[in-house]
């Protein structure tokens, strides 16, 4: 199966090569190292929501409140810096990973003690974040000028030829291939979603596992949060309205399987990368932004076309269809 | 998704005991529609007056209409994720016959069929090729509304002949509004077909075991595939109305709409994970939902906040019954 998700990832990255191939035929500059960069760096963001959204789908749970998650964290740091301009960066990031740990665990409470299905839950605590988000600001934004310059240029600070942003991104993405990988709790999770009844024959606690992928895709939300208002450098209630459905789409163009199980870092990363190289590459080659939303939900139908094949060939639908019965 | 698959039962059991009803789903509904009801009408002189009455209706009665078709969808065990979209799309096309000088009947004609030829898509993707039909209708969602978005990026049609009005401002009688006739007729309809005819048993059979429904004979892909149809249907309706109301169409219309039908379907008594529900549950949550934003509005609470009273009712109206069945089993956490 390992060699068989490589090939994916392989493939996935040869898409992404012939797409820019192609945009460079157009706009010979944009396969720069220089310009790649610059995509990495804005898609930095989208790639670590799409990991904590992954660990979360490779349950067989899904995270629908992740963007209002990012929204209320991102206004609460703002606000923060806005009336204590002398809070240091890195305290007032470590405060957003524990709002989004707190929002994330009320999530993971409700699936794991109450067994709410969580496409449920964070239905609902989609629209109760981002209304808490109206609660906590009053309805009024915060502008640029209210920010410290810190808060603004942390993460465009150059380290290394990469933004701190692009830096962050690269920590988040070895973090998750480690703890995916070589760690119990990362086995554990593959688990849960290829076969729970088995797994609790294993002894996995499954519902202590979906606590915590929950708890880890809204650390990931609040931190997400931070970099989103110092990057836009505007928070209002309206921040990634409708993200939380991007993030699952890179999720699935990365081959993750929305039935569990299946996926891995590297594929929830090039599916970030997909989405935002068309993003980027849209105005160069003068298409109108108009049309990527409709590009973008093209790729996501052709993604689960193939990956829907993929899985066939290892027989797993119809036990997952028997299961389900 | 949860660990482990509950034991399923078929609660729409045809001869109901009387207690069974008065602690039912529904009896819990119709018991916060009406706590609401008073407060509203404490909290504000003016809920009481009949136009106010008849404004409410116009909350929830076109995301009502889809929220009909979503429950029979997900009580087979799908969901539709691209409804909104279908409005988009729908309204866009009409906006384009108008354009060319349309009239009124064929502008509905080309919303109905924009509906009904998306939703035919969705089914066609999922029964076909065999695909989860949560990721294809995200899919398709951004692809309807990317769709209207080329058509008509930043830009608005308006223009629209005066009979087209009537749809989503007319009024039947009195105070009766076009819309809420139309949502009354479709829930009753929707109501014998889910619950007095065999298709209706199939849809539900097909929730609680496909591969079974599949052994005794029933067609569960075109029974499926008529579900998406029927959801498309309902949106390209909810677009005609929508579209007659505002009188004008922007691609971002009907916005999050998706996300408030399924809300009232599951608030509604409908399991997320198919096989269980009822259409007078979900006509009752599309009440309480129009309700909460209503009367909330009268009382000058923005639309952002209403939706936290929204979201909390939705997760407290589905952990309460499992919170209290624990208590009395004595075995919480």
């Amino acid at each position: 199966m390992k060699s068989f998700l490589k090939y994916r990832e392989l493939w996935l990255l040869a898409g992404i090569v012939v797409l820019i191939g192609l945009i460079s035929t157009r706009f010979p500059g944009f396969a720069d190292p220089a310009n790649l960069r610059q995509v990495f760096n804005d898609t930095s963001i989208l790639m670590i929501l799409a990991l904590g959204q992954m660990v979360v789908i490779l349950t067989r749970s899904i995270d629908l409140s992740m963007a209002s998650n990012l929204c209320f964290t991102g206004m609460v740091v703002a606000m923060l810096n806005a009336a204590h301009p002398a809070i240091p960066i890195p305290v007032l990031i470590v405060i957003a990973l524990l709002i989004g740990l707190v929002l994330g665990a009320i999530n993971g409470l409700l699936v794991w003690r109450l067994n709410i299905p969580s496409i449920v839950v964070t239905l609902g605590t989609l629209t109760i974040y981002r209304g808490a988000t109206f609660v906590v600001s009053g309805g009024a934004w915060v502008n640029a000028d209210q920010m410290s310059p810190d808060f603004i240029n942390f993460q465009r600070a150059a380290l290394l030829g990469l933004p701190v942003l692009s830096w962050i991104a690269i920590i988040v993405i070895s973090l998750f291939f480690l703890v995916m990988t070589r760690t119990q709790i990362g086995r554990s999770i593959y688990a849960i979603g290829v076969n729970p009844t088995a797994s609790v024959y294993a002894g996995i606690d499954v519902g202590r596992t979906k606590f915590i992928v929950f708890c880890i895709s809204g650390m990931i939300g609040g931190l997400a949060g931070y970099l989103w208002i110092s990057r836009y450098v505007i928070a209002s209630v309206e921040v990634a309205n409708g993200y939380e459905l991007n993030i699952i789409a890179a999720c699935v163009i990365g081959g993750i399987s929305i039935a569990g199980g299946i996926g891995s870092v590297g594929g929830a990363v090039l599916g970030a990368l997909f989405l935002g190289i068309i993003s980027n590459a849209l105005p160069v080659i003068n298409i109108s932004p108009f049309w990527q939303m409709a590009i973008s939900g093209s790729a996501i139908i052709l993604a689960v076309v193939l990956n829907a094949r993929g899985e066939r060939r290892q027989g797993r639908i119809i036990l997952r269809k028997a299961e389900a019965a | 998704m949860t660990d482990t698959p509950a034991p399923r039962h078929i609660p729409d059991r045809l001869d109901e005991p009387l207690s069974s009803a008065i602690f039912s789903w529904e009896a819990l509904l119709v018991v916060i529609a009406i706590a609401i009801f008073i407060v509203n009408s404490f909290a504000s002189p003016y809920f009481l007056d009949p136009w106010s009455l008849s404004d409410l209706t116009f909350n929830f009665t076109e995301k009502g209409l889809i929220a009909l078709a979503m429950a029979l969808l997900i009580i087979s065990g799908e969901i539709d994720l691209s409804v909104a979209a279908i409005v988009a799309l729908a309204s866009t096309m009409m906006g384009m016959a108008v354009q060319v000088g349309a009239g009124t009947p064929v502008l509905v004609a080309i919303g109905i069929a924009v509906g009904l030829g998306c939703g035919a898509f969705n089914g066609l993707l999922v029964t076909r090729l065999g695909l989860p039909s949560i990721v294809v209708t995200i899919g398709t969602m951004s692809l309807f509304r990317g769709i209207a978005f080329i058509i008509l990026g930043d830009q608005a049609y308006k223009g629209y002949p005066e009979s087209f009005a009537f749809f989503g401002q007319g009024y039947v009688w009195w105070v009766f509004s076009f819309e809420l006739a139309l949502f009354l007729v479709a829930a009753v309809i929707y109501w014998f077909v889910l619950h007095r005819t065999s298709f209706g048993r199939r849809v539900f059979a097909i929730g609680n075991n496909p591969v079974a429904c599949q052994f005794s004979g029933v067609r569960v892909d075109r029974i499926k595939f008529i579900l998406f149809c029927l959801t498309g249907l309902m949106s390209g309706i909810a677009s005609v109305l929508i579209t007659s109301r505002l009188g004008s169409t922007r691609p971002s219309i009907a916005q999050g709409y998706e996300l408030e039908a399924i809300t009232m379907v599951v608030l509604g008594g409908v399991s997320i994970l198919g096989g269980a529900g009822s259409i007078l549950g979900v006509v009752l949550a599309a009440f309480i939902m129009g309700l909460v934003t209503f009367g909330l509005g009268l009382l000058n609470v923005p639309g952002i906040v209403m939706s936290i009273f929204i979201g909390l009712l939705l997760i407290i109206v589905i952990a309460l019954p499992i919170v209290w069945r624990r208590l009395r089993e004595g075995r919480f956490a």
